[in-house]
């Protein structure tokens, strides 16, 4: 093993730079580790962000080599193979500095996709009944995992060229709502993701699919919405 | 100039993707040509003939072959986005576009075989 | 891409299927046997079934590439949605056009 490994961190905002660093090699080293090395030895003013280190929250996605991915979850080993690593902030996201992105529009998005629980019940009311077996639970366990990344709003491309699309994460999450017994978002749901940059702009590349560090599908799922609202549509449900 | 990522180009699925809207567009473009060719035939049939000799030309003929590759390229690749929209899903698209893009290549080159 | 768009561009898609395969086949025939213009026009000339066919076909074709590449130019170009769709609606309207000339050309003419 090499002894130094030699680091490009994006520095600055939109119109930034990459910058190189020498960073100690170390057994089992992740990127993460490589990242605060820089801050917390070379350079202090190096803006990043990381919570729990161990591949639960999310927080630390950027992009690795060319890939959108969980920071704390990539050693190094993996992906340094020349021995050089090239680290910048996730794509597809406004740059405040350095590695750490304005996540903002990619919960607007969530919000417009009406990703949001709609309670029909009270505290008072009996339990609702939900085998876990059923079709519709099977297809909201399948997706209900997200834990709002960012990294297949990063990797997909029609976001990237489609200012309105809502991406990936989304419109997953209203699928999920959309199979969910107790949700009463229903019709204007269907609606919201039925409109201007809703799922029909997706074109089925997977990269979401590819690269989702909780494995989950939005292809799938969106492929779900488009059935939904096709249905829906010539039923005269919702509107074009 | 803003942060480069290079992404996962190249993984077989985005080439999938982006052959099906390349060849659409090739298709696009040629068609009116074609209806124009074919247009010919108002005139008379020695209009027409006389373009269909023309065609004969072995570079032309090979240009015909690369057209057979892109409207079957087109409508497999299409095929399988209907079926990931349409029913339920199914495990193996790589693999599935692989398939498109070979079975493709076989009657392209199937197509050279008889006319040459 | 609307709920409209997106059904009409993916029906013509479905419609379309059989009607290349069958025109894939129609090629590879014709090529091979290294047919005329007077062949082909023998056969197609008065025929309601081509006429029907390749009508079909032309109506198709003429809606899903329009709706196609209007998909292409919002997403790859700097035109806007507005700009793209008047694009695509003129691109249409002229495939439409000659194509109905050309199915015109070999059965009526």
């Amino acid at each position: 093993m090499d002894v130094e490994l030699s680091v490009s961190l994006w520095r600055g905002g939109k119109d930034g730079r990459y910058e190189t660093y020498s960073v100690p090699r170390r057994e089992s080293q992740t990127v993460l580790d490589v990242v605060t090395f820089v801050q917390r030895h070379i350079d202090p003013t190096l803006s990043y962000r990381f919570a729990c280190r161990v591949g639960v929250c999310g927080s630390c996605a950027m992009t690795v080599n060319g890939r959108p991915r969980w920071t704390c979850r990539t050693h190094v080993a993996k992906v340094a193979g020349g021995g050089h690593l090239e680290i910048g902030p996730l794509e597809n996201l406004p740059v405040i500095k350095d590695l750490a992105t304005d996540m903002e529009p990619f919960f607007e998005k969530w919000q417009k996709a009406q990703g949001v629980f709609a309670p029909t019940k009270t505290r008072h009311d009996e339990i609702e009944q939900i085998r876990p077996d059923s079709p519709p639970r099977r297809a909201v366990d399948a997706a209900i995992e997200c834990i709002n990344c960012g990294v297949c709003y990063a990797a997909c491309d029609t976001v990237r060229w489609n200012q309105d699309y809502f991406g990936p994460a989304a419109l997953t999450r209203a699928w999920t709502l959309l199979n969910d017994e107790r949700d009463a978002g229903g019709t204007a749901r269907l609606q919201a993701v039925a409109g201007a940059g809703g799922c029909h702009s997706c074109h089925s590349h997977q990269s979401c699919q590819e690269l989702c560090p909780q494995a989950l599908n939005p292809t799938a799922a969106i492929a779900g919405l488009k059935r939904r609202t096709t249905a829906a549509y010539l039923k005269g449900e919702i509107k074009a | 100039m803003i942060a480069r990522g290079t992404m996962h180009r190249g993984s077989a699925l985005w080439i999938a993707a982006l052959v099906h809207r390349l060849s659409g567009l090739a298709l696009a473009i040629f068609l009116p040509l074609h209806f124009l060719a074919l247009g010919l035939a108002i005139d008379g049939e020695a209009k027409l003939e006389s373009f269909l000799r023309w065609t004969d030309q072995p570079l032309v003929k090979f240009a015909e072959g690369g057209l057979v590759f892109l409207l079957t390229v087109h409508l497999l690749g299409g095929l399988r986005v209907l079926v990931i929209e349409n029913l339920d899903w199914r495990d193996g698209q790589k693999q599935l576009a692989t398939l498109a893009a070979a079975l493709s290549a076989i009657v392209a080159f199937i197509f050279l075989a008889r006319v040459f | 891409m609307t709920m409209r768009l997106y059904l009409w561009q993916r029906a013509t898609a479905a419609l379309m299927v059989p009607l290349v395969l069958v025109h894939i086949a129609v090629i590879f025939y014709a090529t091979r046997n290294g047919m005329t213009a007077a062949d082909v026009l023998s056969r197609t000339r008065g025929s309601i079934v081509w006429a029907s066919y390749y009508g079909l076909f032309v109506a198709a074709a003429s809606i899903h590439a329009a709706i196609g590449v209007r998909n292409v130019l919002t997403e790859w170009s700097p035109l806007t949605d507005r700009r793209a769709g008047l694009f695509a609606i003129v691109l249409g309207l002229l495939l439409a056009a000659l194509g109905a000339r050309a199915v015109f050309a070999v059965v009526l003419s």
